[in-house]
């Protein structure tokens, strides 16, 4: 579903990620560990097209599109989704308003199935009238990404971070509904989404089944392999360390 | 005051200029022709009625309690559908009632400049509204103050009371043909709310390049009154400018002014709300939004004066800039002269965040939707304190007025 090869990315004339090479197939989900600023969010930045994130050089492919010329909007349409780890606020735009544009409706009015979705995330019709990420909490902030992505209903999500800054009790929740929305619950063979999940703290691993995992160390994939070991490898060794033993293993084979 | 000694006072302001605002020609404009009365507001020539729509009126009179029409310098429609509800030119009726001279210029001082002094000397009609004691007139009242000539001064003295525990609502448009190439309206408003009264008045000024704008308007409010302002300009105009007062003179009286402006082209607008808490325990908002784009230059003026005990005021003043040759100048004051007070204001001017803009495209939307998206909250601000049926109204109202600019 995304081909990503060679890829060198600048942002603001700084070279943040470089020669990184990555393929997730429909039906995958991958999840991408690294310290921070290893590039990571660069990357789901890049994939989604923001201006400020120069590619420099190789190539991304979206369902066979190349998409390196294509405005953010145009991916999206395509069939992208982001859950952003620090979303702007916007004052008067209500997060019902995100989620009828989510949805690619005009209307005023929220969608009825909306708000049984809103309701699984715990969110409430107050909830929906506020301006959307205006002092809302850790926990808040993720519950109205994903309730807007349940609204999106993208082929492809990238979630930043959905495990920072919240507790464990939300943790689960959005570990779960993270599960439906990238067709966990189905059989391999009958997954149709893809994702790719940034995680610092590989908390949100405990409720997500992936296929893959990768280190990313200063703009590139160190390491990569069975979620489970890579998590934790990470987990018990920090990331350099489980990279080394990454490329030891490489070395002995 | 006698009716005398106000007009010797008015003409010894004649040649007073406005403390704030470009100084404007009144002997170039002139009265104009006479215009036939309407039997209903629907026998407006066709040409008309967008206008009238645009500024918030309703040509079938549907929902309203009354209405009343003031072409140029002419009357031509006067009815009222509610008992309990008066509404006519200030002409007719001072001819009606003696009293409403215990009224005239008690607000406002007729010598305060020479935009108040011309409207004395000169007046041309305007509009007296006033509810009676315990009436609660819940469906508004509409009248329009419409411009179709060109080169027109027209000059009006607007009076509304709401007695002891009524309630009035009011919305008025204001609008201009678009054959006027130039032309200037001169609106003095004074307002009172009685003891426990509540007047809500919902302003949509609908100018077009050519017009010079100077509004003068104030309100005092007794003993538990409220008075809530609701004014949208969404439309270019040559310039305007306008600082209406509320004066809250009685205990627990309460003001709430919410002004939507949206300046583009070259209009030049000096607007603010002014509140002077004088009543124990009085209250007052003031709340505004304001885009400047292209060439367009706004003031944006507020100030909260507190001095009754216990008195509350809070400033609220945003603006956002749109273009680089546009000015927005914010200028929020708080003055307080006794120390059982609590006053405070936030202001701020800016421009779209790209991250907003970013963000919006996240979600589908292209650069110019997301834009928009933007622009609508930021003028979004709540309407309270209105009918739930006018608040939707003028909410509908403010879409339509937005849907015309973006």
């Amino acid at each position: 579903m995304l081909e990503i090869k060679d890829l060198t990315v600048e942002v603001e004339g700084k070279e943040i990620i470089n020669d990184l090479t990555l393929n997730i197939e429909r039906g995958e989900v991958h999840v991408l560990f690294g310290p921070n600023g290893c590039g990571k969010t660069t990357l789901l930045m890049t994939i989604l097209g923001l201006p400020n994130y120069k590619v420099r050089k190789g190539g991304i492919t979206f369902k066979g599109v190349n998409i390196i010329d294509l405005p953010t909007n145009e991916r999206v349409k395509l069939g992208m989704g982001m859950s952003f780890q620090h979303p702007p606020e916007i004052r008067g735009v209500k997060l019902g308003d995100m989620v009828n544009i989510a949805q690619g409706r005009k209307e005023e009015k929220i969608d009825e199935d909306v708000i049984e979705l809103a309701k699984r995330l715990n969110i409430s019709d107050d909830f929906l009238n506020r301006d959307v990420n205006r002092g809302f909490s850790g926990g808040e902030v993720k519950r109205s990404e994903i309730l807007q992505l349940l609204a999106q209903s993208p082929d492809f999500i990238m979630f930043d971070e959905p495990d920072s800054g919240v507790d464990v009790e939300n943790i689960e929740l959005i570990g779960r509904i993270l599960s439906e929305l990238l067709d966990r619950n189905k059989m391999p063979s009958k997954r149709k989404k893809a994702g790719l999940i940034i995680t610092h703290s590989g908390s949100i691993m405990r409720y997500i089944k992936a296929d893959r995992a990768h280190v990313m160390l200063e703009g590139r994939i160190a390491c990569s392999g069975m979620p489970n070991e890579i998590t934790k490898n990470v987990m018990e060794n920090g990331f350099e360390k489980c990279v080394e033993l990454c490329s030891e293993k490489e070395g002995t084979e | 005051m006698m009716r005398k000694e106000l007009l010797e006072r008015a003409r010894r302001a004649k040649t007073k200029k406005a403390a704030l605002g470009e100084d404007i020609a009144i002997e170039n404009f002139v009265t104009g022709e006479e215009h036939e009365p309407l039997n209903s507001l629907n026998e407006i020539p066709d040409e008309y009625k967008q206008n009238l729509l645009d500024s918030g009126i309703e040509p079938s009179e549907k929902d309203r309690s009354g209405s009343f029409l003031q072409r140029d310098c002419s009357v031509v429609f006067s009815t009222v559908k509610y008992p309990g509800l008066e509404l006519m030119s200030t002409t007719e009726a001072f001819k009606k009632h003696d009293w409403l001279k215990d009224y005239l210029w008690k607000a406002i001082p007729v010598d305060m400049d020479k935009y108040t002094a011309d409207v004395e000397l000169d007046q041309t009609h305007g509009y007296f509204i006033r509810s009676e004691a315990g009436k609660k007139v819940t469906m508004p009242v509409q009248s329009c103050l419409f411009i179709t000539s060109d080169k027109i001064g027209q000059k009006v003295h607007n009076i509304v009371i709401a007695e002891e525990n009524s309630e009035l609502h009011i919305i008025t448009g204001c609008s201009v043909s678009h054959a006027v190439n130039s032309a200037l309206h001169l609106g003095v408003s004074e307002f009172y709310v009685k003891r426990g009264a509540k007047i809500t008045f919902t302003m949509i000024h609908n100018w077009s390049p050519g017009m010079e704008v100077r509004p003068r308007s104030a309100v005092i409010i007794e003993d538990d009154g409220v008075f809530i302002s609701n004014y949208i300009l969404m439309t270019p105009l040559k310039s305007l400018q306008m600082y209406p007062t509320a004066y809250c003179v009685g205990k627990n009286a309460r003001a709430t002014f919410q002004s939507i402006v949206y300046a583009p082209g070259d209009t030049k607008i000096d607007f603010g709300s002014r509140a002077v808490l004088q009543g124990e325990g009085s209250k007052a908002e003031i709340i505004s939004r304001a885009i400047a784009t292209d060439s367009a230059k706004i003031v944006a003026r507020s100030d909260v004066i507190g001095e009754g005990a216990n008195a509350k005021g809070h400033i609220e003043c945003r603006g956002l800039m749109l273009s680089d040759s546009a000015e927005v100048d914010s200028i929020p004051e708080l003055k307080a002269k006794l120390k059982d007070l609590d006053l405070s204001h936030e202001a701020a001017v800016g421009k779209i965040a790209e991250e907003e803009i970013q963000y919006l495209m996240a979600r589908g939307l292209s650069e110019e939707e997301a834009t928009s998206v933007i622009i609508r909250g930021f003028l979004n601000v709540d309407i309270t304190g209105l009918p739930e049926a006018l608040a939707r109204e003028t909410k509908k109202m403010f879409d339509m007025s937005l849907e015309k600019v973006m």
